[in-house]
């Protein structure tokens, strides 16, 4: 009977389309690493150039897990991660001095830039400091957007009100969109309203969004990244050797140079600044 | 004469459901090709009986016998279940062709494509329903369902058959004419039958014998004229009803009535028969008349009969008189009557009724069984 | 509107020049989702069988039990899949976190109780003399049961549709448990997501758009299967 024909066939083709490698191979754990990264590392795509590099080079596997900070932190502290690259100095600390994290090592620096409708109803652009514009956003009408996400964007955003002394929860003027860069970033070019964006995001999204640069260069808005290997002493399933092949490529020179040059030819500038071996009391003077 | 083993024999059979019997059969034999018809009022255990003896219901106590082995609940239960087949009141067709239908029960049995089609085809052409067999079983009428239903039992050539009230849902035309070509078919085929009806019309046209069933029992069993006219107590009066059962065979025939021979006496009918052909009579009560002086003139009534009272029972607002013409009577006489002609048990009268009043029921004849004769029609 | 259009014309450009990364990704949703839904109909089927045929001290809570799992949040499946399949968690030992393997888990998981909750209501909308008639026809116990998912299958194959359509467009799981590995365990949801949180809103629309010419493509030939069944 020809129906039962066709149905013969389509579930042999269906049958060949998965056994074609759905089940991947679970490959030796020695041979994973898992690096717990922010999702504007990722975004900026900077990884995906360096990453290959570093597989060719030693033949893991780098599973990249791109969320928050916050995440990406509480995720080392759980063991569950090899290692971490993140931008939030304050967290950071904690979480070496927790015992948690060994070997922080400096790895490469962007900045904050505070953004906002070109009109700029409150007037801050050129601000200076920083801590300036904030107290004028306060003061003013237009809406403020955060990501609220516990994310290094927004822990260095917490950071500066905390400096201008101003609590802006439950104001009337403050945002909390929950989301990553990017999404904020377009939720304020369509409310209007301000927000502090790292630049890498920013220039990559410009074209689509209607938003200036109008606070940069203050020492506060610098961002700074660094390498942390998860503490195979408070978890020993952590693959110790990976996590340190890994920290070890990010501030080979080789690695410094690519990061010197990236994002030239697409930007005019180069995304971010490599800083390997620097101290971190030094940076921004 | 020589005995056959009955197909079917049962033995103090039991079954409860929460904790009461509903089914409690101490003795019962079905000889093969035969058709035994179970009727009874809803809940007497028609169904329960058949469908332990289907194997689709476990029983408390007792057992039965196929062919003088017994049957048993693990051992040989398959090949046991494989012999039989059974149809009920819904057709529950399966949602393919009616083709595919007819052939499951084959299909069940892993038999080869080719006798599958042969069979398939020769049920379909005896159910007269041929130029269905690519329709969709759904698209069909309720009488075109119940012969594929037939039809899908019969393919599988069982040793016996179980019918549950089969023709219940259909109306009346339909109904008459699926009878019809069942009660061929079952002949031709020899098949083994057991049947449960509510319609003692039903029974009578299909069946060698009669069980009367009631709370889980059988009140009574025996060929149908002899359930029907001679029941054993008022219960079983009550449910077959009260019509005459006159059983007898076509003697000879004029251009519209004919004449059939019925326990030595001649009556005259009105039909379409062919001589030879057994037939069954039935007499309503309230056709029958009932004269004091023998042989009356200018009645239009061919049948008169010499008749002995043997009983009379009030009825309320009439009474019935049981009659002996060489065969049984039943007439309804008003008190009114009664009295005017006195008639009491044991008064010889004049019992006639006319040949346009006695309901016909054609018997197919059996085919001749070439082994030792079977005992006891 | 325009970023709409603008997202349609990459949708045809990706799929019109083969690009690899794209057919990767699509790949992979439809062997992901595709497995995830054929172990749920090996599990679904079976077991809501069982349960729709059987009768046994505690049947209703069961039943009820599937039928809330039917509408189980995906990302609380996610979470707790993540949890068990963590390194140190109780599964962690078979290192399947992060993988295509562990989206399978996830999205089976997902997929499982729908199909078992419709198959269950399935067989038993079917008569119920329906059983005691197959029986009556000589079948074993197991022929019964093959007969009776025949005859559920127009039923049965909604059910799959429903599974399958559940797996392939879920996204919160498929994230945590595979970890939107690029080359990976990315595939089209997740992809999406990505996307749209970077700002590629146009490479966003494409996927999504491919994302639903799959699974229409894909109904499209189940639905067929299931109607062309019927007979004239």
């Amino acid at each position: 009977m020809k129906k039962s024909k066709t149905i013969h066939a389509i579930l042999a083709a269906l049958t060949v389309l998965l056994t074609l490698t759905a089940w991947s191979p679970v490959q030796a754990q020695q041979k994973n690493i898992i690096l717990s990264t922010t999702t504007s590392t990722q975004d900026s795509g900077l990884l995906d150039v360096l990453i290959p590099i570093f597989e060719k080079k030693t033949g893991y596997f780098v599973k990249t897990i791109a969320v928050g900070s916050g995440q990406a932190m509480a995720m080392g502290q759980k063991g569950e991660a090899d290692v971490l690259l993140v931008h939030s100095p304050a967290a950071e600390k904690k979480f070496v001095a927790g015992g948690y994290g060994i070997n922080r090592r400096l790895v490469m620096h962007n900045d904050f830039i505070v953004v906002g409708p070109s009109e700029d109803p409150t007037k801050i652009k050129g601000a200076k400091p920083t801590v300036e514009a904030f107290k004028k956003v306060a003061s003013g009408t237009a809406l403020f957007l955060s990501r609220g996400d516990n994310s290094g964007t927004h822990a260095k955003e917490m950071g500066i009100w905390k400096a201008a002394g101003i609590n802006p929860e439950k104001q009337k003027w403050y945002q909390q969109t929950g989301l990553g860069m990017g999404q904020t970033l377009n939720v304020a070019s369509e409310k209007k309203g301000y927000t502090l964006a790292d630049r890498g995001t920013y220039l990559a999204l410009k074209k689509n969004l209607s938003l200036d640069i109008l606070v940069e260069g203050d020492a506060i808005l610098l961002n700074i990244y660094n390498v942390i290997e998860v503490n195979p002493a408070k978890w020993p399933k952590v693959n110790a050797a990976g996590g340190r092949a890994f920290a070890d490529f990010m501030v080979s020179k080789e690695v410094q140079d690519i990061v010197k040059t990236f994002g030239v030819d697409k930007f005019g500038s180069p995304l971010f600044f490599p800083d390997a071996g620097k101290k971190e009391e030094d940076m921004g003077k | 004469m020589i005995a056959m083993a009955p197909l079917l024999a049962v033995k103090e059979l039991q079954v409860r459901r929460g904790g009461s019997l509903v089914l409690d059969i101490s003795s019962l034999t079905v000889e093969e090709g035969t058709v035994l018809s179970l009727i009874g009022p809803n809940g007497a255990g028609k169904t329960t009986l058949m469908q332990t003896l289907a194997c689709l219901i476990k029983p408390h106590g007792g057992e039965f016998f196929f062919k003088g082995e017994k049957v048993l609940s693990n051992h040989g239960l398959l090949q046991y279940r494989r012999k039989l087949a059974m149809v009920f009141q819904e057709p529950l067709l399966f949602d393919t062709t009616v083709f595919q239908n007819v052939a499951s029960g084959l299909k069940i049995r892993r038999m080869d494509r080719s006798e599958i089609e042969k069979r398939v085809k020769q049920n379909l052409q005896r159910f007269g329903i041929s130029h269905l067999i690519d329709r969709s079983a759904r698209k069909i009428s309720g009488g075109e369902a119940q012969r594929a239903a037939l039809a899908r039992a019969l393919a599988i050539q069982p040793e016996i058959l179980f019918l549950d009230e089969p023709f219940a849902s259909l109306d009346p035309p339909t109904r008459e004419s699926l009878i019809e070509d069942l009660e061929k078919i079952l002949r031709q085929t020899n098949t083994t039958t057991i049947f449960a009806t509510h319609d003692r019309m039903e029974a009578l046209r299909l069946s060698d014998r009669i069980a009367v069933m009631n709370q889980g029992r059988i009140f009574q069993i025996g060929p149908p004229d002899e359930v029907m006219n001679q029941p054993r107590d008022e219960f079983i009066a009550s449910f077959v009803g009260v019509e005459t059962i006159l059983a007898g065979r076509v003697a000879r025939k004029g251009p519209s009535t004919f004449i059939a021979a019925i326990d030595g006496q001649e009556v005259e009918a009105v039909g379409e028969v062919e001589i030879g052909e057994p037939v069954v009579f039935c007499i309503r009560p309230e056709n029958v008349t009932l004269v004091v002086s023998p042989h009356p003139k200018g009645t239009s009534a061919r049948n008169v009969f010499p008749a002995v009272i043997t009983k009379i029972v009030s009825l309320g607002l009439y009474y019935k008189i049981n009659l002996d013409c060489g065969f049984p009577l039943v007439a309804y006489v008003t008190g009114h009557s009664l009295e005017n002609l006195s008639l009491r048990d044991g008064m010889v009268v004049s019992a006639s009724f006319k040949a346009t009043a006695i309901h016909v029921i054609r018997k197919t004849k059996k085919l001749p069984v070439p082994s030792p004769p079977s005992h006891g029609k | 509107m325009e970023l709409i259009f603008e997202g349609i014309l990459k949708a045809f450009y990706l799929l019109f020049t083969l690009d690899p990364e794209v057919l990767g990704i699509t790949l992979l949703s439809l062997q992901v989702s595709g497995t995830a839904t054929l172990i749920s109909l090996f599990f679904g089927i079976s077991i809501g069988t069982l349960v729709a045929l059987t009768e046994f001290p505690g049947r209703r809570l069961v039943v009820s039990l599937i039928n809330t799992g039917m509408a189980l949040p995906p990302v609380v499946v996610g979470l707790f899949v993540t949890i068990f399949l963590w390194r140190n968690g109780p599964l962690g030992f078979l290192g399947i976190l992060y993988t295509p393997a562990a989206m399978i888990v996830a999205q089976a998981v997902i997929a499982t109780p729908l199909v078992m909750g419709i198959t269950l209501a399935a067989i038993q909308a079917l008569p119920k003399k329906l059983r005691l008639q197959i029986l009556a026809l000589g079948a074993t116990r197991l022929q019964m049961v093959w007969i009776l998912v025949k005859e559920a299958r127009l039923p049965l194959l909604a059910g799959v549709m429903a599974g399958f359509g559940g797996v392939i467009s879920e996204v919160g799981a498929s994230i945590m448990v595979g970890g939107n590995i690029k080359g990976y365990s990315r595939v089209l949801t997740t992809a999406t997501v990505m996307e749209t949180s970077r700002g590629n809103f146009d490479v966003a629309i494409a996927l999504g758009i491919i994302l639903l010419l799959l699974a229409y493509f894909i109904n499209f030939v189940l639905t067929h299967i299931q109607q062309r069944e019927r007979p004239r």
